[in-house]
């Protein structure tokens, strides 16, 4: 054997044992950490795999959505229609709220993939909005005003008897760590999704759409239906994370779920400050997000205010994020996708 | 007769949305730029026109007549030192910064003005109306149709008879060869902006005298304002007319049915103008 192709550095086979041990860490952590700390983490995991999903889109397949809160409201709504309508257990009916965004997404990409960069940005903004006035007129589901997932629905939910006779936890703690340990596996689910979808023939399809559309047609890369894979697997994974995050909000209204400052605008902020186009931004943006929040939560409009100037500052000054500097400056990759020829007689060489 | 008011009132409308539109449109036209922030800069400008009105007690019109070259050298300054610097072949930075800019703006204008809503004071001549036969037209809403047809006339004067339009042109054709032409594709793209802030003033002006506004309300006029560029075509101003009176009159006709569906119906006549001509109706430009 002379010569061999593998994506591995020293690197990622140390973040690669870092990361198990941190896996572990993280699904013992209802056994040490308090109800508000497993809180905390829940909205962590949730935001990060709603940015993982936009940096999917906007990363790695180009398209910019302004209207990732259609994906999130229909999961959370068909959440609450499954449950309170045919009286499905929250916890199976999650399943749902991922197909309930693809039906959502077919047509929506039928209209956006009409409109080119920033038209598509502002059409999916559209969508996201004709969805909301019509969720708003769904009477049985509160309409304007929303509604509340029924109290026993919420009680008897699959496992969490269990989870309060094992740990020793009232109702509401073990639906909390219910919901965290489902956004745990969500959110692994997600990186390794992605990660694998990174590295098979599709995600270097992917990566060639993006650097040049043209050359990659050139070499028979289906171009428009690597957009389609993209934009439906982005929508199903939304549509969970939603249906997750008010599967433990247990309230819902449809300002909020398609609200595009909290679904849109914190998503996009996490992947730009994390870096974009990387598997390891959002993970660094979805951390300096939460600190950023905790610091300055109670300053209200200054905190968004804050977020945005930062966002512009880092598109200017380090368009890759922080990861990036970070990963420009060492060579570090965690999540290595780059192809390297190592062994045989010839010099170790970095294809570029 | 209740349907032909109805269908006025519409079109009448639709004038207010073609000057929210008029500014996006030139932009986009010159430098292919969307700019997210431009619903949150009429917003920012109506909080001008009021903030001249209430300090130096100014009727509204005086006021935004001196907010226009303030908004003109802000829109000066913001395309020359933060906008020209994300202008490229990707389309991320541009609107990633100019969605950054909406979201930092509206924020800051929600510290500095409160949440509140707030109106333009209006006189006896701006709640005036003229009876026409059995139908009565507002003054006001005559008035922002008339300003609408104004700037997008004097845009076409001055993109087809002035140097400055051929500058306009040329930069918007190849801004290589403009440049090699002794123009500085900077500098006009500033000056476009400036331009698109004036305009934005008016917009702001009749938003302000017909309605409540608080910081919040940005976003919701970049997409009627964008429904109109699309519907309209992209490149031509007077498809952006046509494409603000298809919102005007859908609205107004959704609402006429049932009060909670003016907003969703202009959304629909957008979408079904996006499938049946999915280039707009007059289309100009090629991307």
């Amino acid at each position: 054997m002379a010569y061999s192709v593998s994506t591995q550095t020293p690197a990622s086979r140390i973040a690669a044992i870092a990361g198990a041990v941190l896996i572990l860490v993280l699904i013992a952590l209802p056994f040490i950490a308090g109800r508000s700390t497993i809180r905390d983490m829940f909205f962590i995991l949730t935001m990060l795999v709603l940015a993982q999903f936009w940096n999917l889109l906007a990363g790695y397949g180009g398209l910019v959505s302004i209207g990732q809160q259609a994906f999130v409201g229909a999961g959370a709504y068909a959440l609450f229609g499954t449950v309170i309508l045919w009286g499905v257990d929250p916890v199976p009916a999650i399943l749902f709220c991922g197909i309930a965004a693809l039906v959502i997404a077919v047509p929506t990409a039928f209209f956006a993939f009409r409109l080119n960069g920033a038209y598509f940005a502002i059409g999916t903004w559209v969508i996201a909005e004709v969805v909301r006035l019509l969720v708003s007129q769904w009477k049985t589901l509160g309409g304007g005003t929303g509604t509340s997932l029924p109290r026993d629905a919420t009680g008897d939910m699959w496992f969490v008897g269990a989870i309060e006779t094992a740990l020793g936890v009232r109702t509401a703690a073990a639906r909390d760590i219910l919901a965290y340990w489902l956004a745990l596996a969500l959110a692994l689910a997600t990186i390794g999704g992605i990660y694998w979808l990174l590295r098979t023939r599709r995600g270097l399809a992917l990566a060639a759409v993006r650097d040049n559309v043209e050359a990659a047609k050139s070499v028979g890369v289906d171009a428009g239906r690597m957009k389609w894979i993209v934009f439906l697997t982005s929508a199903f994974g939304t549509g969970l994370a939603g249906g997750l995050i008010y599967l433990q909000k247990a309230r819902i209204s449809p300002d909020a779920a398609f609200s595009v400052t909290d679904w849109t605008a914190y998503v996009i902020f996490i992947v730009v400050i994390g870096g974009i186009g990387t598997i390891e931004g959002p993970i660094v943006g979805v951390l300096v997000f939460f600190a950023l929040q905790s610091l300055l939560a109670d300053f209200g409009s200054w905190y968004l205010m804050t977020l945005g100037v930062l966002a512009i500052i880092i598109m200017l000054v380090a368009p890759r994020g922080l990861w990036g500097l970070l990963s420009a400056r060492t060579g570090l990759h965690l999540f290595p996708i780059r192809r390297r020829l190592s062994g045989g007689t010839t010099e170790q060489r970095e294809t570029p | 007769m209740i349907w032909v008011d109805t269908i006025l009132q519409g079109i009448l409308l639709g004038g207010l949305y073609a000057l929210f539109a008029a500014g996006l449109s030139l932009v986009f036209g010159i430098m292919r730029l969307v700019n997210l922030a431009h619903g949150d800069l009429i917003v920012m400008g109506a909080y001008l026109i009021l903030l001249l009105v209430t300090l130096l007690g100014l009727s509204p019109f005086l006021a935004a007549l001196i907010a226009m070259p303030v908004m003109f050298l802000l829109g000066w300054a913001l395309q020359k030192f933060l906008l020209n610097r994300t202008l490229g072949d990707d389309i991320l930075p541009p609107l990633l910064v100019t969605f950054g800019l909406s979201i930092a703006l509206q924020n800051a204008l929600l510290e500095t003005f409160s949440a509140d809503s707030q109106r333009l004071p209006t006189d006896a001549l701006t709640t005036a109306s003229l009876q026409m036969g059995p139908i009565s037209l507002g003054v006001m809403p005559l008035l922002t149709f008339a300003s609408a047809v104004a700037v997008i006339l004097g845009l076409n004067q001055l993109f087809y008879r002035t140097e400055l339009g051929r500058a306009f042109r040329a930069t918007s054709d190849d801004p290589v060869t403009a440049g090699l032409m002794g123009i500085k594709p900077a500098n006009i793209f500033a000056t476009a902006t400036g331009i698109a802030l004036v305009i934005v003033t008016i917009a702001a002006l009749y938003l302000g005298l017909r309605a409540n506004f608080d910081p919040n309300i940005g976003p919701a006029r970049l997409i009627y304002a964008f429904e109109a560029v699309i519907i309209g075509g992209l490149g031509s101003l007077w498809g952006t007319l046509a494409g603000g009176i298809i919102i005007g009159v859908a609205q107004t006709l959704g609402a006429a049915i049932n009060p909670e569906w003016q907003i969703l119906s202009g959304h629909i006549a957008f979408l079904l103008v996006l499938l049946v001509r999915p280039r707009g109706l007059f289309p100009r430009a090629h991307d």
